[in-house]
């Protein structure tokens, strides 16, 4: 406990709602500040930027329905993030996750040719399957051997590329794609309706928000939650309770990578009806994501909200380099400022401040 | 033959130069109890403030100065979040890679493609780290400054109990590993590419990190990891006509994984510092 002037600063353990709220806010405005200063270190009037940027996501139709495209994989992802983060097993390979799921859409648009009603479903069954493949291999390394698990997930990321490149290059290389790298077009079976007039494609967006929903009631209301959240709070108390760690945090991470595999097949089969290169399927969704889970502070309906923001961020992304010729780069400006605030401002949580009562000592 | 084991030797030091620089920065970081998973970003910013010196003035040592100074400064604001204010160490690292990436991306747009009049010998740079790696591994293990670095790692409350503030120690480590990771940017940007471009780095930073845990935090097997990682670099690049170059270019974050499994199931317990990823906190109980 210490006095400041009027006001008692004491430790307080358990942070009520507003007071993540107003923390959150505070470090999410100190990160815009921060931002702004490079904006105008690059030559841009950091007030422009940002009337430009509101103007054009969130008061326009069109930028607020970009918005809303770009939260579909981040939420998809980002709630799987929060699951396999409430378990502990640090999953930064969402990006990876998400590209194999765009390659399990593909092989299955391309080749796999079934009724209508079956192909989107199948399309995404096979890409739930194969992003949690891909994050079932370091939750093995790690849960068996103790292998770190931020760098295997992350070195597959590089490995998911390489493998989406090759197969552009290579053997998924499309007959039309004149010199191009990329494949032929899903057959429009394959592809899924948009909102007219927008790129949101959503299926995608009610599956996500299903995905939200079923997380938080797995997560609070099912013994296997329990398990996990156990295992995330107090791996300690878990061990004494003989909660089997292999099979809690392994599931958590197949449904974990599953579900940034989903993210990868609205990519495909809503915006670009094709597989392409790894950089143009994912601006850097699966890294977005992190930030989403963080800031949802591990509540996947609070990612919805999460989501929709760094949606935002991605947006105006995209209206800084349209109308003020700035590289799509400066995403990642925010990205690593939002972060870097956020988790910097994270012990801010456990203290309250309260005015002193009459006669309060030290 | 003679000759062929001779070039490859001289090319896998040269891939492998730039991950055992930034690898030897963060070996001294973890070893002090602090994760910095920042190392691609603070690289980057690294190459490309080495490149805008060197570029401007003319001057490629000035540019390498410059390097130094910003891996520091971009391992010092780290430091502030990870040690001083105890946040997530792996997600502030994170987060530093994202923004110094973003940062590089954003501030060297006008340098992409530019000619550089002045270049760094490539050899010079290469007998620079090995040289580093030597005198490094003779502080870490001979000196009293090593041991209390490592002891900072092992048991930050014994470094306390000596008299000796933690923080001041972790941090000294932690922008070591950053003016480390600049140098290696340094490399990149003004002797082996030398030129300047987005995404330079190209996942470097991350090998790094692994060389830390593959050389169990030892200076001079990081130069051996770094040898079999410039080897399998240069190795890819020397295939590109027979070999699909996707899966070649895809191999040495393959062998990342395969190395740390395999060394995880070598050695059992990692050897790694006891407290390393864990944020010290004066006068609390553990």
């Amino acid at each position: 406990m210490r006095r400041l002037g009027p006001f008692v600063i004491e430790k307080d353990l358990v942070a009520p709602p507003a007071r993540v709220l107003a923390v959150s806010t505070l470090a999410l405005l100190l990160a815009f500040a921060a931002a702004g200063v490079i904006f105008w270190a690059y030559g841009v009037s950091p007030w422009l930027a940002y009337k430009t940027i509101v103007a054009e996501t969130l008061f326009s139709k069109s930028g607020f329905a970009e918005a809303v495209r770009r939260a579909i994989p981040l939420l998809l992802a980002g709630v799987g993030l929060v699951l396999a983060f409430r378990g502990q097993f640090w999953n930064i390979g969402a990006e990876g996750q998400l590209l194999l799921g765009a390659v399990a859409a593909s092989g299955v648009a391309l080749f796999v040719h079934a009724p209508a009603a079956v192909e989107l479903p199948l399309m995404f069954a096979a890409g739930f399957l194969a992003g949690g493949l891909w994050a079932a291999l370091p939750a093995v390394l790690k849960l068996r051997l103790g292998v770190n698990d931020v760098l295997t997930t992350l070195m597959l990321n590089y490995v998911a590329a390489y493998l989406v490149g090759w197969l552009i290059h290579g053997p998924w290389r499309g007959k039309s794609a004149f010199g191009f790298a990329y494949s032929d077009r899903f057959p429009a079976g394959a592809t899924l309706p948009l909102v007219p007039g927008t790129y949101v494609h959503w299926p995608t967006l009610l599956l996500a928000l299903l995905a939200a929903l079923l997380v938080w009631l797995a997560l609070e209301r099912t013994p296997w939650g329990y398990r996990v959240r156990v295992i995330g709070d107090n791996p300690e108390a878990a061990r004494y309770a003989h909660i089997p760690l292999f099979g809690v945090v392994f599931a958590a991470a197949l449904v974990s990578g599953g579900l940034a595999g989903l993210a990868g097949v609205g990519e495909v089969a809503g915006v670009h009806h094709r597989l392409l290169d790894a950089y143009q399927i994912s601006l850097g969704y699966g890294y977005t994501a992190i930030i989403v889970a963080w800031l949802a502070r591990g509540n996947p309906l609070g990612a919805i909200l999460t989501a929709l923001f760094m949606g935002v961020i991605f947006a105006s992304g995209d209206v800084m380099k349209l109308a003020l010729q700035m590289p799509f780069r400066v995403t990642d400006v925010f990205n690593g400022l939002i972060l870097f605030f956020l988790i910097s401002s994270e012990r801010l949580l456990y203290y309250r401040v309260r005015l002193a009562q009459s006669g309060e000592e030290e | 033959m003679e000759d062929l084991v001779w070039t490859t030797l001289i090319r896998a030091l040269a891939f492998g130069t730039p991950i055992l620089l930034a690898g030897l920065g963060e070996i001294f970081a973890e070893r002090s109890g602090v994760v910095n998973l920042g190392v691609e970003g603070m690289m980057a910013l690294g190459a490309l403030a080495a490149f805008a010196v060197a570029q401007s003035t003319g001057l490629p040592l000035l540019g390498l100065a410059a390097a130094v100074l910003a891996g520091a400064v971009a391992a010092a604001l780290f430091a502030v979040a990870a040690v001083s204010l105890r946040a997530n160490q792996y997600v502030a690292g994170l987060a530093l890679t994202m923004l110094g990436l973003g940062l590089a991306g954003l501030l060297g747009k006008p340098f992409e493609g530019a000619p550089l009049a002045h270049t760094l010998s490539e050899t010079s740079l290469m007998a620079l780290a090995l040289l580093l790696a030597l005198a490094l591994w003779f502080v870490l293990r001979h000196t009293y400054w090593g041991l209390v670095l490592r002891s900072a790692g092992e048991n930050p409350e014994t470094v306390d109990a000596m008299g000796i503030n933690v923080f001041s120690v972790r941090y000294a480590a932690v922008v070591f590993g950053g003016a480390m990771a600049g140098l290696a940017g340094a490399f990149l940007s003004l002797a082996y590419r030398p030129s300047w471009a987005d995404g330079i780095t190209s996942g470097l930073g991350w090998i790094a990190v692994a060389l830390a845990i593959f050389a169990s935090w030892h200076p001079l097997r990081a130069v051996v990891a770094a040898l079999f990682f410039g080897a399998l670099y240069h190795l890819s690049y020397r295939l590109q006509a027979q070999v699909t170059p996707e899966l070649l270019k895809a191999m040495p974050y393959l062998f990342v994984v395969l190395v740390l499994s395999l060394s995880a199931l070598g050695r059992g317990p990692s050897g790694a510092p006891e407290a390393l990823g864990t944020p010290y906190e004066r006068g609390e109980r553990r």
